[in-house]
């Protein structure tokens, strides 16, 4: 379907059909920290259901201080606005709380390419001291830098082969 | 004091002490000894700023009184204010910075694995998306007290003055309330009178590592941040936090 068939249809009627476009929708809203990623990718958005003939939108927040909340909130709500969807709620849903072990395979792949290492392992068992992969050149002679870095949700790397300093998306 | 419900009490005890740690880590903003502890000390206090939130956001709907989270951070007295006495204290040097931090994480996240289990839906839910960020927390503020304890001559010396001087408040810490002893039984904080026997194992453990003493029980005094009575550090905090909204009442950006 073209985008611009979806902005002249209304989608008052909640069909299987619809329901699966609102997904694909969201999965073209990317993250605003990291642009290359979408809000499917990083499995953020838990459910959408129709309700009373409303369209509801769980997400489900990374950290509870992550200060892109409202923001992919409101993105989400005008990219299935702007695509037919006029009525649509989007609720926040703190349990059960989001792991990165919800992250796509299409997700890390894309985390990877944009210079950011993909969380190692699993978060029920978390191996804290693993090596991290450099996304650049793949060696696992690494260090970290630091366990906080420019945002939440990632530490700061460095590799000792490339020299290159790279985020880490910590395993939670 | 209005003493509202025993739920709602823990949550403005959860809320308003995740909310004063943060807004003293705040503080550091500019000012921490290097860039990564600076990004470090905020990534902390950004995540206790949203634990705040949770909490808060469900004491207000508790409450019931047309008031927000926000109305309950940014409009409540001194005395209103339920947070732990320790958090409050000034930041002093890095040592003091880091010591308020780990005595700090050494209560609130076994507490937090214990909510994790309670019957309550809604708190079980904010304590496990806590936990995740709170286990950064403990390891970070564990290994400083290691290192700095385990450092130099003078990094040790002052880890320790930090410790001697501040462990007067953790009397609040150290011994169980009687709020906790209710919700224990109550299963809305199944376990909880075992967090202070936690707090001494964590305490006891990385001091020994750190090479650190560990000072004498502190007392009980008249003083108790549960029932808001604080020390003078807190109207500080509150006159600097609270400003905006007490001069331009309902102002938004």
């Amino acid at each position: 379907m073209q985008s611009g068939e979806l902005i002249a249809t209304d989608r008052s009627e909640l069909t299987e059909e619809s329901i699966k476009l609102a997904w694909s929708v969201l999965d073209e809203v990317m993250d605003p920290e990291v642009p290359v990623v979408s809000l499917t990718d990083l499995g953020i958005v838990r459910e959408i259901t129709p309700v009373d003939g409303l369209l509801q939108v769980v997400l489900t927040p990374t950290y509870s201080g992550c200060p892109a909340t409202e923001h992919i909130e409101q993105s989400a709500k005008r990219a299935l606005e702007d695509s037919g969807f006029n009525a649509v709620i989007i609720e926040q849903r703190l349990a059960p709380a989001w792991t990165t072990d919800w992250i796509t395979e299409r997700g890390r792949l894309r985390l990877k390419e944009y210079g950011i290492a993909p969380p190692i392992g699993s978060a029920d068992k978390p191996q804290l001291d693993q090596a991290i992969p450099c996304p650049v050149c793949d060696s696992t002679n690494t260090k970290e830098i630091t366990e906080f870095g420019s945002t939440a949700c990632k530490a700061l790397y460095q590799c000792n082969d490339c020299l290159e300093p790279f985020d880490y998306f910590k395993c939670i | 004091m209005k003493r509202f419900d025993d739920i709602t009490e823990l949550l403005l005890q959860l809320g308003d002490s995740t909310m004063i740690q943060a807004q003293r880590l705040c503080e550091l903003v500019g000012g921490a000894p290097a860039l990564e502890e600076e990004v470090a000390l905020m990534n902390v206090g950004l995540d206790l700023v949203g634990q705040a939130r949770n909490w808060l956001e469900y004491a207000a709907e508790r409450i019931d009184d047309g008031r927000t989270a926000d109305d309950l951070v940014f409009l409540r007295d001194q005395g209103e204010y339920r947070n732990l006495l320790l958090v409050e204290q000034p930041n002093g040097d890095f040592a003091m910075t880091m010591a308020k931090q780990f005595l700090f994480d050494a209560w609130h996240y076994p507490l937090l694995e214990k909510l994790c289990s309670s019957s309550d839906e809604k708190i079980a839910g904010i304590a496990a998306k806590s936990l995740k960020e709170s286990s950064y927390h403990i390891r970070r503020s564990s290994e400083w007290i290691k290192r700095l304890g385990d450092g130099t001559s003078e990094s040790h010396e002052r880890m320790q003055s930090a410790l001697d001087k501040i462990w007067h408040f953790t009397f609040e810490l150290a011994k169980p309330c009687e709020l906790f002893k209710t919700m224990d039984s109550s299963g809305i904080a199944p376990g909880v009178n075992d967090l202070f026997s936690d707090w001494h194992a964590i305490i006891s453990k990385t001091l020994a590592e750190a090479t650190l003493m560990q000072p004498e029980a502190a007392d009980n005094n008249y003083l108790s941040g549960a029932k808001g009575l604080h020390t003078e550090s807190l109207g500080f905090i509150l006159a600097e936090m609270q400003f905006l909204q007490r001069a331009y009442p309902n102002a938004i950006w």
